[in-house]
């Protein structure tokens, strides 16, 4: 069957259809990475998103249980050049054309992905619509009118735990405020030996300290920061009481904006890997990434706030410290999933100062005060 | 400015001649090395015996040795220069070696050389196997169970152990020369054996056997900040078992999910830190494809054949960042040259699929095991790129060049199920046709995969492949879609007139009426997210063209695509001088080439590239997509020449030597026509179009005849036939004579050898020299030790040769370079034939006459003359300097094939031996050329009837010398009634101990072994040759060989071998 992606331009790029038959409508993002489609699907991140592959192959290992980055598809839909629907790995439970119809996802393929990134790249992120209707100037119309996010402001709601989760094994108190956390990442923690909770977005700080927190992670989550601002004031107050904080992703825009920074939006997203640069050591670690907003330079309290890490592409900041307690946050994902693995040193930092917590009183983050 | 402080002169190793397992990729990364110090204002120093590379030009490096590659020459070298720094991590396995003796024997150190990159330490510790293997368990990556042992017996009892099949690979050898997996006690003790022999520290590694597991490979680079990255990753469809070289390989992996892929991206990056290599490395492992167990199964310390497949498949130039590397930079301060704004310290990201096929020399070697293993036996490879599986596969097939269609072989369609099975689990260089057969057939995928282990998402494609063929056949009428989806999958227009039953031309008018055209696709390393500046591109159907059409003039320069026997690195030498010379032109130079390992197809070389398939379709797209002013073809060799016809039938203009004259010196009758024309002698012969006609024009013309297919270039089963018998044996065995496939016929003319090379602007003639072989004629010009200038050869020959010469180029009204080959025979000067093209010898001749000579042919074809170039023409007077061209082969790579030489080519490389004097520079060329000049010592003679009075002064010569000969009946016999003292030993029917043995003793310095008459192998003499190329001890086929050698023998007692660079020759005249 037919399909087109029409972009909020009026831009066609016509194709075939996969997953369901349907409409999908989101923001259309390009993914640079060669590996990783299904947690790209299913990371919180993609939430509201038509997410373009740019390898042209997806689908040669199938779907798994285990790759899952949330329960089920966060993506409205995919667009891809070739799909492989006989997939070849020991852990492949299913293709994914029956995943996308399963998680009743639209998708279009046959796509000349390498030309619409290069659109997007030189226009923008912009909405779009994939649809199988052949009326064409109807549909042009349809996605002119698009507005963002489809006019739905609060991703983060979307994702959001709706309650609170404690995986009772691990030693170290960990809580994690969930704006849209990968799994992997939990598990990440969960392996370092931290006790987590997860909290959904909108628990106040006083239901968080009930938890007795060695350290608070703020997970990554989609859109716009501005839209979270709720979370601000239990983050000031968690690092005025000098409990060791993480932010990955969102959690390391709404630190930094906690801390007096203020984001701005890229031309067209960072998705797939990146190398970022740390400042102090010269060390280059190539990260994973899925975000449009960035930390914009020089926002934040100056006296507070240290950059520490920079994507040496475009030197736009990815990593940032609190001074004073030693709290920071990083744009990427630490623990892959998918793409490198390399800045999970970022995560076992983090474990230190919050094992050091413990041992220290409540200052365990006294190594980062020098 | 390098970073590292006081490092002005940096010595660079290339790595030799080429061979199967070291091809141009060393070419392509010692050319990078070069322009990177150049650019950073360090003085370079070049040692390579390869004279056929880009990177022994004079303005490669402000010094070029073509030396031998030994320690003592090396150790020579740095006394002379002071060179601060030694770079060696990019001449190969070869420069590794050398570096690593040096190391050890503390020259570096006394001579206050630092090794620049990748330390000692870190070598030593990847290629040590005991060493290796204690890094990797301390950094707790899985190497799969072994032992070193040192000999036959202990690599018995560790097998036992550990239970077979067991893999053997020999200490330091390349391309796993001598490995290989035993399944038995008996395959153990002869492979075990063997290894021992080829191992250069006596060493072999016994190794559990993960065959059938996937085998995936990382290339990855460390700055000295400790950074890592990775370039690529590449997946051998097939599985491990058969060595990488040998492996069709898919880049980037296919089969791997996210988790395994970097589970094994980490490996990678953990192991190039445990070792802490500089630079770049290469990391294979297998995979278990029902889990995610792995092992590490090799770690190459060094820039390798993956390295430069990797750079080619990505963009990213790895040996230009591995000098910037060893130079002091980290990844993070070089930038990346294809996007001009980001830096070098980032992952590749590809939006295409790259296939890589191994080029095999079987159709050289009719005779040769073509069953794949650990040893590699590809001589070449070529690449290429899609944007699907299918469309990069085949463009890969065809770019082999090896007359496939498709993966549908019509002989195939005859073959029996067990054949078909038999190719499949014997795993030989077909059998991807195999596979595609018995999918034709209706075999399941799942029953292929189990033979062959190959990945079910690889055969699932190539299923594909054969489905939309069998469709595309049974529809009738093709509507825009199928030919779409055709041109998507990546059909040929050959393969789609095969379907209708129409001719290629006919297909390609209605394409282009449908308006079913190519598009061309852009190599950026980062999947369209940033603004690329590269000009490099792969073809693609159905998409947006990137092709941004140039306003200023420009020209194509075909390449030659895969090396394989007979075709080499020379070629490519001279497409790379061709692209530069057009572009000092002030024109565009757009290259089309599709061999990964070239300087020509590094994206610098042109002003654009195009990796495509050399073959009409797809050079007839790029044209049109270009629209250049014309075409040169004389420089990618038969390749090249060959597509001149069709595209000028096309109306392409090609430039230089018109497509009527260079027919005209091609076409055999038009040939004879022009030499009875000129007067000009040539061997009489004439066509034979039967069995009976055979064998009247050969008694009309007496025996020995050199016979030949008429349609098959380059020497390919062409033989000398003494008798009658003979002859029919040739035309019932090798060539089937028929009206269509006419045999040539020709008196063989047993002489002297001489070959010249002009350039000519259709008015003057320039012949920069004349090169005089050692071996007579009936030895391939290619495996003959050439020597410029001539040395025997009388001022009247030279005149009738230069006459000759000067008369056919301007017959021919050639416009560009000419190859002529002549044999004298007393007075008598034959013409052989007449190359309208570049040869082998233009590399040679051009660096030690000095004249440019592509350059000049070049600059010709755009218009200018030779006059208006500053040269007035005629025959340059000889420099005052020998330079005599040894060839190369690669023998003990490939079993049985025949190691003695005749008129079909059979050397893979070659080296040079540059001296003031000729017995200086027959010295180097012997050494260079791998042979170890005994002292004293024994050898062995097995000489023919025929022979035997030539032989005679020679092995009195030798045993003069002291030399003990050993000799077998006939000859032994024969040398103790001269009165040359003589051991006998016996032949192999005569039981041991006998002649096989004695090889195998290894006591045996060389042997010399002339050939009975005709090529009916005598058992004997080809189990001897066999022993000696096996155990790898020179085996002398031709009297002026050992001659020659004898020579060398001679002057090694009295002179100890000095060096000069090229420069140094090149300035006292």
């Amino acid at each position: 069957m037919k399909a087109y992606l029409c972009l909020q331009d009026g831009k066609i790029f016509a194709g075939k259809a996969i997953g369901i038959v349907g409409e999908a409508v989101g923001e259309v993002v390009y993914y640079t990475g060669m590996t990783g489609y299904q947690e790209i699907i299913t990371d919180p991140c993609s939430e509201g998103q038509i997410i373009v592959f740019t390898y042209p192959l997806i689908g040669n290992c199938g779907v798994n249980s285990v790759d899952e980055e949330s329960s089920g598809a966060r993506a409205k839909g995919i667009v891809i050049k070739e799909l492989s629907s006989n997939p070849s790995n020991y852990r492949a439970k299913e293709n994914l054309h029956k995943y996308l119809v399963s998680q009743g996802l639209v998708g279009i393929t046959d796509i000349d992905t390498r030309a619409l990134t290069k659109h997007l790249r030189r226009h923008g992120t912009m909405m779009g619509l994939i649809s199988m209707e052949d009326n064409l100037t109807e549909l042009v119309k349809k996605a002119k009118e698009l507005s963002v996010n489809n006019g739905e402001q609060q991703l983060v709601k979307k994702v959001t735990t709706k309650e609170t989760v404690t995986f009772p094994e691990g030693q170290y108190p960990v809580v994690v405020i969930d704006l849209g956390t990968k799994k992997s990442l939990l598990r990440a923690l969960r392996a370092r030996d931290c006790r987590v909770t997860l909290v959904g977005a909108a628990t106040g700080a006083e239901e968080i300290l009930n938890y007795q927190p060695q350290g608070v992670v703020l997970s990554n989550g989609p859109g716009n920061p501005e839209d979270v601002e709720d979370v601000l004031p239990v983050i000031k107050k968690i690092l005025q009481l000098n409990i060791p904080v993480l932010g990955i992703g969102l959690g390391h825009l709404l630190l930094g904006k906690a801390l007096g920074g203020t984001v701005y939006r890229l031309q067209s997203g960072h998705r797939g890997n990146y190398p970022v640069k740390e400042i102090k050591t010269g060390r280059v670690y190539q990260t994973s990434q899925n975000h449009d907003y960035v930390l914009r330079d020089d926002s934040f309290f100056a006296d507070e706030v240290e950059i520490t890490l920079r994507n040496l592409h475009d030197q736009s900041v990815e990593g940032i410290r609190h001074k004073m307690t030693g709290s920071y946050s990083v744009q990427f994902n630490p623990e892959g999933c998918p793409g490198p693995r390399e800045a999970e040193v970022f995560l076992d930092e983090f474990v230190e100062m919050v094992k050091g917590n413990q041992l220290g009183g409540g200052k365990g983050c006294l190594k980062y005060q020098d | 400015m390098p970073k590292i402080s006081g490092l002005k002169k940096v010595l660079v190793i290339g790595s030799g001649p080429i061979v199967i397992g070291q091809a141009a990729e060393f070419d392509y990364a010692g050319t990078q090395a070069c322009q990177a110090l150049k650019e950073e204002g360090v003085e370079v120093v070049l040692l390579n015996s390869n004279p056929a590379t880009i990177m022994t030009d004079t303005h490669m490096a402000s010094r070029v040795y073509l030396e031998p590659l030994t320690p003592e020459v090396v150790a020579e070298i740095i006394k002379k220069e002071k060179p601060q720094g030694l770079l060696a991590t990019l001449g190969g396995q070869v420069g590794l070696n050398l570096a690593m003796v040096l190391a050890r024997e503390g020259i570096l150190e006394q001579e206050g050389v630092k090794l620049l990159g990748t330390s000692l330490e870190a070598i030593e510790k990847a290629e040590d196997r005991e060493r290796f293997k204690e890094t990797m368990n301390e950094i707790g990556e899985p190497v799969p169970e072994s032992a070193i042992v040192s000999s036959v017996e202990e690599a018995l009892h560790f097998a036992e152990e550990i239970a077979y099949p067991v893999i053997v690979r020999p200490g330091y050898t390349l391309g796993g020369t001598g490995g290989g997996v035993a399944t038995n006690q008996a395959e153990l003790e002869e492979i075990a054996s063997k290894g021992l022999k080829y191992s250069m520290n006596k060493q072999l590694l016994i190794e559990r056997s993960v065959a059938g597991w996937k085998e995936i490979e990382f290339e990855v680079m460390r700055d000295g900040q400790d950074n890592c990255i990775t370039i690529c990753s590449m997946e051998n469809i097939d599985p491990v078992g058969i060595h990488t070289g040998d492996s069709i390989v898919v880049a980037p992996t296919q089969t791997l999910s996210d988790q395994d892929y970097q589970m094994l991206r980490s490996g990678a990056l953990k192991i190039i830190r445990a070792l802490g290599i500089e630079g770049g490395c290469n990391v294979q492992y297998a995979l278990d494809p029902q889990s995610s167990q792995y092992y590490v199964i090799e770690v190459n310390p060094r820039v390798s054949r993956s390295s430069a497949l990797a750079s080619k498949a990505t963009g990213y130039p790895i040996a230009k960042v591995t000098t910037k590397i060893a130079l002091g930079y980290t990844l993070a301060e070089i930038p990346n040259s294809v996007t001009g704004n980001t830096s070098a310290c980032f992952e590749p990201t590809l939006d295409y699929v790259v296939v890589k096929v191994p080029r095999w020399p079987f159709d050289k070697f009719a005779t040769a095991g073509r069953t794949l293993g650990s040893q590699m036996k590809a001589t070449g490879e070529v690449m290429a790129l899609g944007r699907t599986f299918s469309s990069a596969l085949l463009k890969a097939i065809h770019s082999l060049e090896m007359n496939f269609v498709s993966l549908i072989v019509p002989e195939f369609e005859r073959f029996s199920w067990s054949e078909l099975w038999q190719k499949l689990e014997a795993a030989d260089d077909e059998r991807i046709f195999a596979i595609a057969e018995c999918i034709r057939r209706g075999v399941s995928i799942e029953q292929i995969h189990q033979i062959t282990g190959i990945d079910l998402f690889f055969l699932d494609n190539i299923a594909e492949i054969i489905n939309l063929g069998l469709h595309l056949t049974q529809k009738k009428e093709w509507e825009l879609d199928d030919w779409i989806l055709a041109k998507k999958g990546g059909f040929s227009d050959f393969e789609l007139a095969h379907f209708k039953g129409v001719t290629e031309e006919e297909i390609r008018q209605e394409r282009k009426r449908l308006g079913v055209l190519p598009v061309y696709r852009m190599v950026d390393t980062c999947a369209g997210e940033f603004e690329a500046a590269t000009p490099y591109y792969y073809s693609s159907y159905g998409e947006e063209n990137e092709f941004q059409p140039s306003t200023k003039a420009r020209v194509v320069v075909l390449g030659s695509g895969p090396i394989r026997i007979g075709q080499g690195i020379e070629f490519d030498y001279c497409s790379v001088h061709s692209s530069w010379a057009i572009k000092e032109n002030d024109y565009e130079s757009i290259v089309i080439n599709n061999n990964p390992e070239t300087v020509s197809t590094d994206p610098d070389t042109s002003s654009r590239l195009y990796f495509e398939p050399l073959i009409l379709e797809n050079v007839l797209d790029v044209i049109e997509a270009e629209k250049p002013l014309g075409v040169v073809v004389q420089f990618g060799g038969q390749t090249a020449i060959n597509l001149a016809k069709p595209l000028a039938e096309r109306g392409i203009a090609i430039l230089g030597t018109s497509v009527d004259d260079i027919d005209r010196a091609e076409d055999r009758e038009k040939f004879d026509a022009l030499l009875e024309e000129l007067q000009i002698n040539r061997p009489r012969g004439s066509m034979a179009y039967s069995h009976h006609e055979a064998k009247r024009i050969a008694q009309s013309l007496g025996f020995p005849v050199l016979v030949r297919p008429s349609y098959v270039l380059g020497g390919r089963a062409m033989e000398i036939v003494y008798s009658e018998e003979e002859l029919t044996n040739y035309l019932e065995e090798a060539v089937r004579v028929s009206r269509e496939h006419p045999v040539l016929v020709d008196r063989y003319v047993l002489g002297k050898e001489v070959e010249v090379d002009a350039i000519c602007d259709g008015e003057r003639v320039l012949i920069p020299g004349i090169m005089e072989h050692l071996e007579r004629a009936g030895v391939h010009s290619g495996d003959s030790i050439a020597i410029y200038p001539p040395q025997t050869l009388e001022q009247k020959t030279i005149d009738t040769v230069l006459d000759y010469t000067e008369r056919i180029a301007l017959k021919l009204q050639v416009k560009g370079l000419l190859n002529i080959q002549f044999v004298l025979q007393g007075e008598k000067v034959y013409v052989i034939e007449v190359n309208p093209r570049a040869s082998r010898t233009v590399p040679i001749l051009s660096k030690v006459t000095g004249v440019p000579m592509v350059k000049l042919a070049t600059t010709i074809m755009l218009g200018k003359s030779l006059e208006e170039q500053g040269y007035a023409g005629g025959y340059l007077p000889p420099k005052n300097l020998t330079a005599i061209k040894m060839p190369v082969f690669s023998f003990n790579k490939l079993t049985n094939v025949e190691p003695s030489l005749g008129p079909e080519m059979k050397s893979t490389g070659e080296v040079l031996g540059l001296a003031d004097d000729f017995s200086m520079a027959l010295s180097k060329a012997f050494i260079a050329g791998g042979y170890k000049i005994p002292q004293q010592g024994e050898i062995l003679a097995t000489i023919a009837d025929k022979d035997k009075e030539e032989a005679l002064p020679l092995l009195r010569s030798f045993a003069e010398l002291g030399f003990t000969i050993w000799a077998t009946g006939g000859t032994a016999a024969f040398l103790e009634q001269k009165g040359v003292p003589v051991r006998k030993v016996g032949k192999l029917h005569e039981g041991s101990p006998h002649v096989v043995d004695l090889i195998r003793s290894g006591s045996l310095g060389f042997v010399i072994n002339s050939l009975t008459k005709g090529k009916q192998p005598m058992r004997d003499g080809f189990q001897i040759r066999r022993a000696a190329v096996e155990f790898n001890i020179p085996c002398l086929t031709s009297l002026d060989t050992v001659g020659g050698l004898l020579s060398v023998i001679r002057q090694s007692k009295e002179r100890e071998l000095t060096v000069k660079p090229l420069q140094d020759y090149l300035q006292s005249l």
